[in-house]
């Protein structure tokens, strides 16, 4: 397979132009989408190639627009509307919740909202309260939505080529340090179905299972947990509804033990779920419990001395997946 | 509240069409009352907003729509429905929760829709339809047709954020649609003179620099005359308009709601006296554009179908139990049957 070096934001960007040349009724809606190409650079290129009415830059009225979105795509479009923030979801929480989500159900089928909301999640960029956080459990909450956590940039370019040909209302949620990293993705075509975990590594002792870039992060973990002679099982869900809990359940039915990692709020959480989705399936199977690493039930700080530690990163999860492999006390000890 | 009407004829409309309108007004009169019926006897789940008094605002608007147009209901939508045509059957149907109604019984009153009549839903969040509307409008425009949207809402609506992001964008971008403001002066409760400044809501089009009209909302003529410019000058690209139908809901906010405690009876007895099916029928008659006897036996043609469909609905079987976990997503069988 022929592959090539671009940044996570250029694959998104590639993503979004291979879909529009696909198909003329792909359009592109958001603030700052147009001649600037997004907020993050993930919208390059877009607005010279396709023109204004099927790249619109958008007034900040979040509600409004992506009710545009939902509108248009009633009516045979297959709109991608970006939400610059993913705590900007929350202002447009009606129509993605009660529009959205509802409409083919509640017209008994009639209708279909073939509509992919790109938004962002992650701290660590000192954005503070309402610039950082990690709302995805938020919207898995409300039946109706698919929910897309990508970890690489390949990851990220497959899987939102799927969102935008998928008939159904799917959020997207880009991690915000990804954008500028730069990884290798496949030169030819190609997309990725929905609800199939990707196995990034193999492993016996503990499955640790990342949502978005943590799943990259548990990667760079279970390198150092082999030092130790720790082999961990890495597990990127990628999509979250519609979940793929065969994988999971067969890891840990091996492995043992399950860690999950999840940069959203741990109440009422992404981590949570996942853990009592499959519980009742792997009971008998676990050596100790379930364990969670998920951001703590704070508002993102400012100050990277007081964000960071409240934050999931590989070194956390290197700990607590040596602590739930060899016990916390042993573990304790070690670190002497 | 002296209204004088102007005479029929000046409006150059063929007979036909104005008995249509003068048929669809009583269609909706006659399935409203049938609701209240249905709901007293315990045959319907949950409750209805009714239409009863306002009908000449659906009608006169939608008189000017075709097929392909397409429409934005709200809460209080049977009116909008009935005027752009749905199959009543299948109406009633799902306002009693039943297998063949328009949305398998999943949607009720407040959610009907008719995708093929270009009907984008009823819709229960109050303001939640204007983006609707307005996105309809863009995908028209990007796709080059010149189909023309109506988004309808209510005065409360109005006063919703959804409202002027909207309109905003829909002006700023010359956006086929028109925002057709029903200010029936309640919502629920609250009387909108006590919440809002303004004397009219359709004044609130200069802040965006659209044609903003107020119009007699129960003289059926004269809505339709007012939503006809704003429709051909939508449909010419010329973008969108702000009418504002000053009406009067006869009924409460909902069925269960007697819609006394917070209004005067006169202001009530005024309203219905001005009774937009009753004066209609008095003018076809004065200009003899109709016999009496004519319009007495259309009307009570229209009463003995509302009662077939009704009894049509009302034996219909209810949805299976296994139709809650249907129709969530739309799935390519087998991709992600995981």
């Amino acid at each position: 397979m022929k592959v090539k070096k671009i940044t996570y934001a250029l694959a998104i960007a590639e993503a979004i132009d291979e879909e529009m040349q696909r198909d003329k009724n792909v359009i592109l809606l958001g603030e700052d989408v147009g001649r600037l190409g997004g907020n993050f650079k993930a919208t390059v290129g877009l607005y010279e190639k396709y023109g204004e009415s099927r790249v619109k830059d958008t007034p900040i009225s979040e509600n409004s627009f992506t009710g545009l979105g939902v509108g248009a795509a009633l009516t045979g479009l297959r709109p991608i509307v970006e939400i610059m923030f993913g705590d900007f979801l929350m202002l447009a929480m009606d129509q993605i919740g009660n529009q959205a989500a509802k409409i083919r159900y509640m017209s008994g089928g009639q209708a279909k909202i073939p509509l992919t909301i790109r938004t962002t999640l992650g701290g660590g960029r000192s954005s503070a309260a309402q610039h950082s956080q990690s709302l995805q459990a938020l919207v898995c909450h409300i039946p109706g939505l698919k929910v897309v956590t990508p970890s690489s940039a390949a990851e990220a370019k497959g899987l939102l080529k799927t969102a935008i040909r998928d008939d159904n209302p799917v959020i997207f949620f880009e991690h915000k340090m990804e954008y500028n990293k730069t990884y290798e993705v496949p030169e030819e075509e190609y997309t990725i179905p929905f609800g199939v975990a990707n196995i990034l590594k193999e492993g016996k002792d503990i499955t640790i299972v990342g949502t978005s870039n943590q799943a990259l992060k548990a990667l760079q973990a279970a390198e150092e947990l082999i030092k130790g002679g720790i082999s961990a099982e890495i597990i990127d869900p990628r999509t979250l509804v519609p979940l793929d809990k065969n994988t999971i359940i067969n890891s840990v039915k091996k492995t043992g033990r399950l860690l999950i990692v999840d940069e959203g709020y741990e109440c009422c959480g992404v981590a949570g779920e996942i853990a009592m989705s499959i519980l009742k399936d792997v009971f008998y199977y676990l050596d100790v419990p379930i364990e969670r690493l998920t951001t703590a039930n704070l508002p993102l700080p400012f100050s990277p001395v007081l964000e960071f530690p409240i934050i999931p990163d590989e070194k956390k999860i290197f700990q607590k997946a040596k602590e739930m492999v060899i016990g916390k006390e042993v573990a304790k000890w070690q670190n002497i | 509240m002296e209204y004088k009407f102007k005479s029929i004829k000046s409006y150059g409309l063929n007979k036909e069409k104005i008995l249509k309108m003068y048929q669809d007004m009583l269609k909706i009169r006659y399935f409203e009352n049938k609701i209240t019926d249905v709901y007293s006897k315990g045959l319907m789940p949950g409750l209805a907003h009714l239409y009863i008094g306002e009908e000449a605002v659906a009608v006169g608007t939608c008189a000017n729509l075709t097929e392909r147009d397409f429409a934005v209901s709200t809460h209080r939508g049977h009116g909008h429905l009935i005027a752009q045509g749905v199959d009543l059957k299948k109406m009633m149907a799902e306002v009693l929760g039943k297998e063949i109604g328009y949305c398998k019984g999943k949607g009720g009153s407040m959610h009907i829709m008719d995708i093929n009549k270009g009907i984008l839903g009823a819709n229960g969040i109050v303001g939640a339809g204007i983006p609707i509307a307005t996105g309809s409008a863009y995908s028209a425009k990007i796709r080059g047709t010149d189909q023309v949207t109506i988004s309808f809402f209510g005065e409360a609506a109005s006063n919703q954020g959804t409202f002027h992001e909207s309109i905003n964008m829909a002006a700023a971008w010359k956006l086929p649609v028109v925002y057709v403001c029903e200010n029936n002066l309640y919502g629920i409760s609250v009387d909108i003179r006590k919440v809002t400044n303004t004397k009219d809501i359709a004044t609130r089009a200069l802040a965006y620099d659209i044609p903003g009209v107020v119009v007699d909302g129960n003289d059926v003529l004269e809505v339709y005359r007012v939503t006809k410019e704003a429709v051909d000058r939508a449909r010419k690209g010329e973008g969108p308009s702000l009418i504002e139908c000053k009406t009067y809901r006869w009924k409460g906010h909902n069925l269960g709601d007697p819609g006394r405690i917070y209004r005067l009876e006169e202001e009530r007895k005024e309203w219905m006296k001005r009774c937009p099916i009753k004066t209609f029928q008095e003018r076809l008659i004065k200009e003899k554009i109709y016999s009496e006897e004519k319009l007495n036996l259309i009307e009570k043609n229209i009463k003995e179908m509302i009662r077939e469909i009704t009894d049509f609905a009302i034996k219909s079987p209810y949805p299976r139990e296994e139709e809650a976990y249907e129709d969530l997503f739309v799935e390519k069988k087998g991709v992600e049957a995981r």
